[in-house]
Order: structure tokens, then C-alpha cells, then sequence
């Protein structure tokens, strides 16, 4: 969707936008640059001696089982952690829009897990649900669940899942909050007064208004997912029990900072990188139509 | 804010290049920066020898850095040397020996600082299993050893007396280990759901490295990867094999539970729910806080079938390595040379080891400890020292020397759950796990070959 | 409409609220108990009346391995506060030109902008460090904020508002004789005046939180932000004083809901503009 009433003149226009794009292009596009001409070499952590090896990299991450599954394991928890999130924040933030008492503080109460840094969510998760020493973590050992997510990989997954989506929820919750407010109540007021109810009323009218927040939303979601979660994850399992949550983004970092194998961390930001701006160019071609995206 | 206003703060302003020039006098103190990754207490007393450092003498100031985990610190010590910005001191964990041994000019380690500076540090001052692990093969010391522990086995008095074993009598053998924990399943740990017999932190260090050297068998070909880049890991013998599948058996048995990786199964012993826990020596600052029953340390059980009279365990922790930067000037050397000195002495030795749980590094700051009278004050203290110090080192004992050591810990803790989960034996487990880590070990051996 | 209760609407949000005021609730109770408790875990839902003096202790010393917490909530604020307005400023600025305005290369820009949200800061941390070395801005104040102000999540929220703005609007700003910075100072501004108010939240927290670069730009301890002070008290081979990195986590939280709380206002005025 393009505008159709414009100003005149481009001299103020770059002149508004190059702040943002000298910004861009001296801490994203060189260090992407960097990241993706490390990718091609094999290199000691210091830089003493370093190889061009072309595709190399790439070539050993794609013929490893392992990091397929890696790929797979870290599309089902973005798909799970955005649709929770968002799901979860829209079902509030329907309730919050309403005019009931004590709506303001609601909102602030739904709005605090956002202001919590990830490592600290994670310790608080931890203190709830750790078999020996969490309150549910032992409750639910006590009636009979045999719960250990250090142990049961299924059960790693569940937990940091929850914890990766506790926090979006409120980010979700403000937008989608905001959004709502911001549609004209006279709209809804014609709708309910042509007999539209509830969830009906809400399909067809709230929501065609409030796509331009769910495509953002989404989009988002998906890359906070895929990236934000590394501090949640790797302060709950490490990535563990076997292979059971190591995403992405979490065997980045460990290949990168951990094992100072710069090539191949390189090579698998690269990967991940190219994912996701795959995903976001085909949201763009298939939603952002219907809610004024480009 | 009015024209006067403004002509005072012009005039204060001008006035203050007067005042720099007296305090420049003092500026004659060569400064060196120290990036470490202590966290709360031990945080604290780095904080602590720096002053007192400082204090000591007139000619350096020593400034202290927390850079985050091992991981991040060591991190950003490799892009603060890109970028041509080094601290002059960095402590890297063990297991990141072999990075800094293949780091080529980037370091000056310490036999190096020693000849060119002409500082007095002897290797032989140090406690040979400390030293050994980083050192070069013949001999001469590679970085200096700052805090160091090893495994013990920490266990609770009170359980053992539930269980009706004598708590004086901990299991000294595997195979009475198994017995005893089987006692503690049936008779403590029953009681709640909640309570286990035993565990185990640092399951990779204690159960495997440790367990390799004790038994005098081989981690890795070419002298566990002293002797040479092309090592090989020869982890899944038979030795090995018999270990991890009795943990396993015990696990599924119920008197063996797998607490997580690294130091995440800590808390289970000191909050009483494990009435046995292996962990590292440094914990006891924590039990000693936290515990509110009788416990008591021993060291690590060995297998008289495989090997009658045990060997030494290994350290672990970090050390201090020296880096280079393009305007580093000697003096600035010299200055790393004199702290390097300092924390050897043995009072400085014997305080860092009383105040943290660290074993004292040098022969003489334990012999001063011992003189105080504090292994009487503190029973079990100096389990750690007798288990670094048992029998003899041999090449199997002497600790590892394995590029990409924290990547093959990994896998091994990943091959060890799956087959916690059931989904392979101890063989299949270790196998997998050589494997893998020998491409990590190739691919560390290519990238330091240039 | 106003005598009924809705109950639905209340169930769903009490449930909500409980839900994530649990850990937070846990963690206030848990700053006012025994340090060792907690590592035992024995942790309540009730707080201690007696232990509350741990708060001004924080504050003013600290708990081992950190310095005094009221030094570094100011750090983390400055910090905060200019990496949200700087944020919000240049991606008005950037929004507006891109989406009002037709200029050569101008869907260019807004892609490499817009690409810029995939590049995980693990990835780019390295070679930022070596720019800001390069400039000289190492362990600086202005080393913590600038790299953090580029970002396109605000650029892309700004955009999506600014498209949706009907074409009369802008027909009869136009036909009054309003300029370029008329229509943006009198029209967009205030259309998107919640969006802002949300962003702001957001883009101060994001700032509030930031551990990994300040970590790697700053070593001088005066610029240790909170996040980085709670994280240097939890000990991992030694003994945490849980019950004061508790007490410095509630107070970590406070700012970023205070600007919470004072941004409600924007988001009600939102509601009473009525028809836009």
C-alpha cells in the first residue's frame, strides 16, 4: 500500500533518514559484513592464523544431523513461543480494553514480566519450578509427576517455552492494548448496535483494524524468538538435557563465545540471519498487503 | 544562570590544568589492568588482594576488571586484544588452557615474563599438580595458577546415620559406594519424595577427567594431549565404560540422580536433599554457611579392581596469563611480573585459600596454613590437598591439555543425558562421545597449525 | 453498562495478573528473608516484616561483589532514557521521511534499515567493540548508548501508524497551508501519540536491561549498570546473599514501572480522544 498524497522535494527527507542509516550501516551492515566474511575462513579465536575456506563452513553445518535437527527443534519453538504469547497477550488485552474497574491496574500488573531482564526471569522460573527446590517444581513431584527437566527432555522444551513466552506476553500486551484503544469507539458502537455480538463482532471488525499491530506483532515475536530467548534458555538448561532445547541462537553463542570457533558461530548467524529474513520477507508478501505493510 | 555565574565557572575551569600538574607528580605508578570472572565473595577478595597489593608498595597499581563468566571474560579479552586494547592480566578457566597455549604472541607466559624481566617466580614453589597443568611439557609454567579445586565427595553425617552406616567410615571403593548409596535409597531417602542418595556436580570433571587420572588411565592419547595437538580421546575404555554404566545402573536403580551440568546441583547437598554430593572442594564456603547437619568430606572413591593404589585428582578453576598489546611498554611487564610475585608469597597464598576454599597454591602457603593451625580448626579443609597429592603423577594425572576442552565437556554431558533418558548404554554413549570430540580435536589441531 | 460486572473479563484478568505476579511477588518476599533460607529453598509467600532494612543497606553498600546500588540505577537510567528517546526521535524522524516523501533509493534505505532487526547482537558484538576502539569511545557513556540506538522495530511500528493516517487528514492539513514539519509536529505526532507512549516503555526497559555490550565497552566499575551489579552478586563457586540481590532485583524493577505507570496516562488519553 503506498500513500497516495505526498510533500514535495527529497532534499529533507534524506536529510531526516540519515541519522538512522549511518547508524545502521556502522553497527549493522559492517559487523554483518564482518560476520559474514568470518564465515568463510577458519581462524584461531586470537586471528593469528587465519583460512579462507570458502563454503566450507556451511557445507559442515548442513551435513550434520545434529544441527538439522537443530533447525527443526528451533522452528517449533518459535512457532509455540510467538503463538503463546500472542494468543495468551490477545486474550487479555480484549479484557483490559473493556470498562471494568480497576482497569488501570491491571494493566500495570500484566505489563511487569517485560521489565524483568531474561537472566533474572529465568532465575524466577527456576525458583518455581525446579524438582527439588521450586514450589510447583516440588509440589508436582510430590503428587506423583515424575517432573525433572534436567533430566526429561520433553519437559525442558515445555519450561522454556513458558518462561520465553511469560516475558513477550506483556510486550504483546502493551501493543495490542495500544491498538485497541486506538480504534474509534463509534465503530463499535455501529457494529454492536447492527446486532453484531461478541466474537463475531470482534472477527470482522476489531481485528481487520488491529492488523497493522498483529503483522508487526508477529514479525517481532518470531525474531524475539528466535534471538531474544538465548537468556532464558541458557540460564535454564544450557541448551540441555542431550540436545532437548539448543536452538539457533543458543548454539551460536556456545560455538562463538564458549568454543571460540568463530567460523563456524559466524557461518550459523549467517544461516540464521537468511531464515529470518526469508520468513519476514513472506509475511511481508502475504499479510502486510491486507494490513498496510509495503 | 547570569553573566557572574558564567565568568566563575570559565575561571574554575580555566584554573584546573594549575591543579593537574601537582597531582601528576603522583602518577609515576605503572598501571596494570586485571579482567577476572569472580562473582560474589570471591569477587570480593580479588578486590581485596588488589588493595593489598596496591598498599604493598609504591611502584604499580593493580585495577581489577569483573568481565563476566569465564566464557565472556575470555571473550572479551580475545576482542580487547583485536583491537589492539588487552588487559595486561586475564584469568581463563582450565579448560581454556589450550586455547591460550595456541595463542602465539598474544600471551607472554610466565617463563617468558621470568626471563625478561628477571622476576623471581620458581615453578618448583608449586604445589606439582597444580603446576603441571599449566605448564609446557618440559617443565617451564605457561601462566600462573590463582584458584584451583578439585573434587571431593561431601557427605551427610546425620543421613548416614539414618541409614545405620558409620558416618566415620565413608565408602573408600566404587563398589562400597554402590552398597552405601543402595542403604541410603532404601533407609534415608524414602522418606520424601524430595531426598535423594546421591549426586553428583561437575559430572564431566569429577566422573570421567578425575576418574581417568585416579585409575592411571589415558583421556586422550600423546599424554592426555601434553605431548602433542594430534591427540586423540581414548575416554570410552573399558575402565570408563564400567564407571558411567554403574552410574547409569545406580540412576535407574533411584540411588544416583543426575542433578544438571556444571555447578547447577550444588544446592542439593547443602539443602539436604543429597545425602552424598561430588563436588568441587571450593564449595565448602557454601556448606559451611548452608548446612544445617554433620557432614564431612573425603575424597573421590576409586575401583581397586582397575587400580589398587589411586593416583592423583585433577584441578580445576583458572589462572592468570599475561597478554600482549602493540604499545606495551617493560615496565608495564615487570609490573604483571611483581603482582604475579606477590600472590605467590606464601601469606598471600594461605589468606586467598582460608578466605575462599581455593587449595593454597604453593608448597609453602600450605605448610603456613598448616602451621596456623587451621586444618585443625577447619576438619576436612585439606581433603582437597591430600587428594591432589595421593600417590603418583603419572601422565595420566596430570590434568588435560585438549583444545576445545569446553565443547567436548559438552558433548559428553549430552551423550551422558541421552543415555540417562535411555536411549543408549554407556558404551554407545562414550563411543559417540569420542567421535565427536575428536572432530573438535582436529579441527583445534588445523586452526593452531595455521 | 457501567451497574454490570463483567465477570469474564475480570476472571481472565485476575488469572493473568496472578499468573505473572507470582515469581515477581516471590522475589519481594524473598528480599526480606534469610539469605540462607532461600538457598535452602524455603522460600514463602510471605515477606518478612524485619528484613526490609536490607533495601537502604543495598542502596547504600551494596552486597559482595557490587558497589552501591544507587550509583548504578543512575548509570542504568541514563542509559536508558537516551537510548529511548534517541530511538524514538530518529526513527520518527526516519518513518516520516520514508513513508511521506518520495526520494531516490528510498525503499533501499527503509530495507537495509529494516534488515537490521535480524542481526542478533551475540553476532555484531565483536565487530562493534572494534569501531568504538577505533573512535576512541571505549568505556565511555556515549560508548553504551549510541550502538544501542539503531533499530528498526520503532521505524517499523512508526511506519505502520503513519500508512494508516486517511489521505484527508493530510488533504486538509495541506489545503490550511501546514508545511512538512506542521503536519508532523500537529498531525502525526499525536495520531501516534500511544504508540509512542508504549515504545517508550519498551525502548527504556530494552536500554534498562542491556548486560553484554556494557559488559565488553565498559570496565571502569562507576559504569556498571544494574543488570551487571545484579549479576556480579550471584556467586557461582561461593555463598549468594540471595535475600540482598533479591532486594536489588525489586529495586531494578521499580524505574521501569514507574515509567510504566506514568505512561498510563497516554494510553487512556487515548481512549478519551474518541474519534480520530
Amino acid at each position: 500500500m503506498e500513500r497516495r498524497t505526498i510533500f514535495p522535494g527529497w532534499l529533507l527527507p534524506v536529510a531526516l533518514v540519515l541519522p538512522q542509516l549511518a547508524l545502521t550501516v556502522v553497527f549493522f551492515l559492517w559487523p554483518a559484513g564482518q560476520a559474514i566474511w568470518s564465515s568463510a575462513t577458519r581462524t584461531d579465536p586470537f586471528g593469528i592464523h587465519t583460512r579462507f575456506v570458502g563454503v566450507e563452513n556451511f557445507a559442515d553445518l548442513f551435513i550434520d544431523p545434529l544441527y538439522i535437527d537443530t533447525i527443526w527443534r528451533s522452528v517449533l519453538f518459535c512457532v509455540c513461543v510467538a503463538a503463546l504469547a500472542m494468543g495468551s497477550a490477545m486474550v487479555f488485552a480484549v479484557a483490559a480494553d473493556r470498562e471494568i474497574r480497576f482497569r488501570g491496574l491491571y494493566r500495570i500488573l500484566l505489563i511487569w514480566p517485560y521489565a524483568i531482564a531474561p537472566a533474572m526471569a529465568a532465575v524466577l522460573w527456576i525458583l518455581l519450578l525446579h524438582p527439588q527446590i521450586g514450589l510447583i517444581g516440588r509440589w508436582l513431584n510430590r503428587i506423583g509427576v515424575a517432573w525433572d527437566y534436567k533430566l526429561n527432555g520433553f519437559q525442558a522444551m515445555l519450561v522454556v517455552i513458558l518462561a520465553s513466552a511469560w516475558k513477550e506476553v506483556s510486550y504483546n500486551f502493551i501493543f495490542l492494548l495500544a491498538g485497541l484503544q486506538s480504534i474509534p469507539r463509534s465503530v463499535i458502537e455501529a457494529a454492536r448496535m447492527d446486532g453484531a455480538r461478541g466474537f463475531f463482532r470482534f472477527r470482522t471488525v476489531v481485528l481487520p483494524l488491529l492488523m497493522p499491530t498483529v503483522f508487526f506483532l508477529l514479525v517481532v515475536n518470531l525474531v524475539y524468538a528466535a534471538f531474544d530467548t538465548f537468556g532464558t534458555i541458557w540460564a535454564m538448561t544450557s541448551g540441555g538435557p542431550g540436545k532437548a532445547t539448543e536452538t539457533l541462537v543458543v548454539k551460536v553463542y556456545r560455538d562463538g563465545m564458549v568454543n571460540q570457533d568463530i567460523g563456524s558461530s559466524s557461518a550459523q548467524s549467517v544461516v540464521l540471519m537468511l531464515g529470518v529474513i526469508v520468513l519476514t520477507a513472506l509475511q511481508f508478501r502475504f499479510l502486510g498487503r491486507r494490513s498496510g505493510g509495503a | 544562570m547570569n553573566r557572574r555565574t558564567m565568568l566563575a565557572g570559565a575561571a574554575a575551569l580555566a584554573a584546573a590544568p594549575m591543579v593537574v600538574p601537582g597531582a601528576r607528580a603522583q602518577a609515576a605508578k605503572t598501571k596494570i589492568v586485571f579482567w577476572h570472572a569472580m562473582t560474589g565473595a570471591n569477587n570480593d577478595e580479588i578486590n581485596r588482594i588488589a588493595r593489598d597489593f596496591n598498599a604493598a608498595q609504591d611502584a604499580v597499581e593493580l585495577e581489577p576488571v569483573f568481565k563476566g563468566s569465564y566464557p565472556e571474560t575470555l571473550t572479551a579479552a580475545i576482542a580487547a586484544w583485536r583491537a589492539g586494547q588487552a588487559p595486561h592480566v586475564v584469568q581463563v578457566f582450565e579448560v581454556g588452557t589450550g586455547t591460550m597455549l595456541a595463542a602465539g604472541p598474544a600471551v607472554k607466559q610466565v617463563w617468558q615474563l621470568v626471563q625478561e624481566t628477571g622476576a623471581k617466580i620458581d615453578p618448583a614453589a608449586y604445589l606439582p599438580a597444580v603446576r603441571g597443568y599449566y605448564s609446557l611439557a618440559d617443565g617451564r609454567m605457561a601462566s600462573m595458577p590463582l584458584n584451583s579445586s578439585t573434587p571431593v565427595m561431601w557427605y551427610n553425617l546425620d543421613a548416614f546415620e539414618a541409614a545405620g552406616l558409620d558416618p566415620a567410615k565413608p565408602p573408600q571403593t566404587w563398589q562400597e559406594f554402590v552398597t552405601v548409596a543402595r542403604a541410603l535409597k532404601d533407609k534415608w531417602a524414602s522418606k520424601s519424595q524430595d531426598l535423594m542418595a546421591s549426586t553428583s556436580s561437575w559430572f564431566t570433571w569429577a566422573q570421567l577427567e578425575t576418574y581417568s587420572a585416579i585409575h592411571n588411565v589415558p583421556y586422550a592419547t600423546k599424554a592426555n594431549g601434553f605431548e602433542g595437538l594430534d591427540t586423540e580421546l581414548k575416554l570410552n575404555g573399558p575402565a570408563q565404560v564400567k564407571h558411567i554404566q554403574r552410574l547409569l545402573d545406580m540412576a535407574k536403580e533411584g540411588s544416583f540422580k543426575y542433578g544438571g551440568r556444571d555447578a547447577t546441583p550444588d544446592p542439593l547437598f547443602y539443602t539436604a536433599k543429597a545425602a552424598i554430593g561430588f563436588g568441587s572442594s571450593a564449595g565448602r564456603a557454601d556448606i559451611v554457611r548452608n548446612a544445617k547437619f554433620r557432614w564431612a568430606a573425603a575424597m573421590l572413591p576409586y575401583d581397586p579392581e582397575i587400580m589398587r593404589s589411586p593416583n592423583n585428582s585433577i584441578i580445576g578453576g583458572a589462572s592468570l596469563w599475561t597478554m600482549t598489546a602493540p604499545n606495551r611498554t617493560p615496565a608495564e611487564y615487570k609490573a604483571v611480573a611483581s603482582f604475579l610475585q606477590f600472590i605467590g608469597q606464601p601469606v598471600q597464598d594461605a589468606l586467598y585459600h582460608q578466605h575462599t576454599g581455593y587449595v593454597p597454591v604453593t608448597l609453602a602457603g600450605y605448610e603456613l596454613s598448616r602451621q596456623q593451625g587451621y586444618y585443625d580448626k577447619n576438619p576436612g579443609a585439606d581433603i582437597a590437598i591430600k587428594s591432589l597429592t595421593r600417590g603418583t603423577v603419572t601422565e595420566n594425572s596430570k590434568g588435560l591439555r585438549l583444545g576445545g576442552l569446553p565443547e567436548i565437556r559438552n558433548i559428553i554431558y549430552e551423550e551422558f543425558e541421552k543415555a540417562l533418558q535411555g536411549q543408549q548404554n554407556a558404551q554407545a554413549a562414550l563411543d559417540s562421545a569420542v567421535a565427536r570430540g575428536n572432530v573438535v580435536l582436529r579441527a583445534f589441531e588445523k586452526m593452531a597449525k595455521g | 453498562m457501567n451497574g454490570r460486572i463483567d465477570w469474564p473479563a475480570h476472571v481472565v484478568l485476575v488469572l493473568g495478573a496472578v499468573l505473572f505476579l507470582l515469581p515477581i511477588w516471590l522475589v519481594v518476599t524473598g528480599s526480606t528473608l534469610d539469605p540462607d533460607a532461600i538457598a535452602r529453598g524455603e522460600l514463602s509467600l510471605v515477606p518478612r516484616l524485619g528484613g526490609l532494612g536490607v533495601y537502604a543497606s543495598v542502596m547504600t553498600e551494596g552486597s559482595p561483589g557490587a558497589g552501591p546500588v544507587w550509583r548504578m540505577l543512575m548509570v542504568s537510567a541514563g542509559m536508558a532514557l537516551t537510548i529511548a528517546f534517541g530511538k524514538i526521535i530518529i526513527s520518527v524522524l526516519s518513518a516520516y521521511a520514508v513513508t511521506f516523501f518520495r526520494f531516490p533509493f528510498r525503499m533501499t534505505a527503509f530495507w537495509i534499515i529494516f534488515i537490521t532487526l535480524m542481526l542478533p547482537v551475540e553476532v555484531r558484538i565483536i565487530p562493534t567493540y572494534s569501531v568504538m576502539s577505533d573512535l576512541g569511545l571505549i568505556n565511555t557513556f556515549p560508548g553504551l548508548t549510541v550502538p544501542l540506538i539503531a533499530s528498526a522495530t520503532a521505524t517499523l511500528l512508526f511506519r505502520q501508524t503513519f500508512l494508516a493516517v486517511p489521505d484527508e487528514l493530510m488533504e486538509a492539513a495541506r489545503m490550511d497551508g501546514a508545511g512538512p514539519w506542521r503536519f508532523l509536529k500537529d498531525i502525526l505526532v499525536p495520531v501516534s501519540a500511544a504508540n509512542i507512549a508504549a515504545l517508550f516503555v519498551i525502548l527504556f526497559v530494552y536500554g534498562w536491561n542491556q548486560y553484554l555490550w556494557p559488559l565488553l565497552v565498559a570496565t571502569d566499575p562507576k559504569l556498571d549498570t544494574i543488570v551487571i551489579g545484579i549479576v556480579k552478586m550471584i556467586g557461582t563457586e561461593t555463598k549468594t546473599e540471595w535475600n540482598r540481590v533479591m532486594a536489588t532485583a525489586v529495586l531494578a524493577l521499580l524505574p521501569p514501572i514507574a515509567v510504566v505507570m506514568l505512561m498510563q496516562r497516554w494510553f487512556v488519553k487515548g481512549l478519551t480522544e474518541g474519534d480520530k
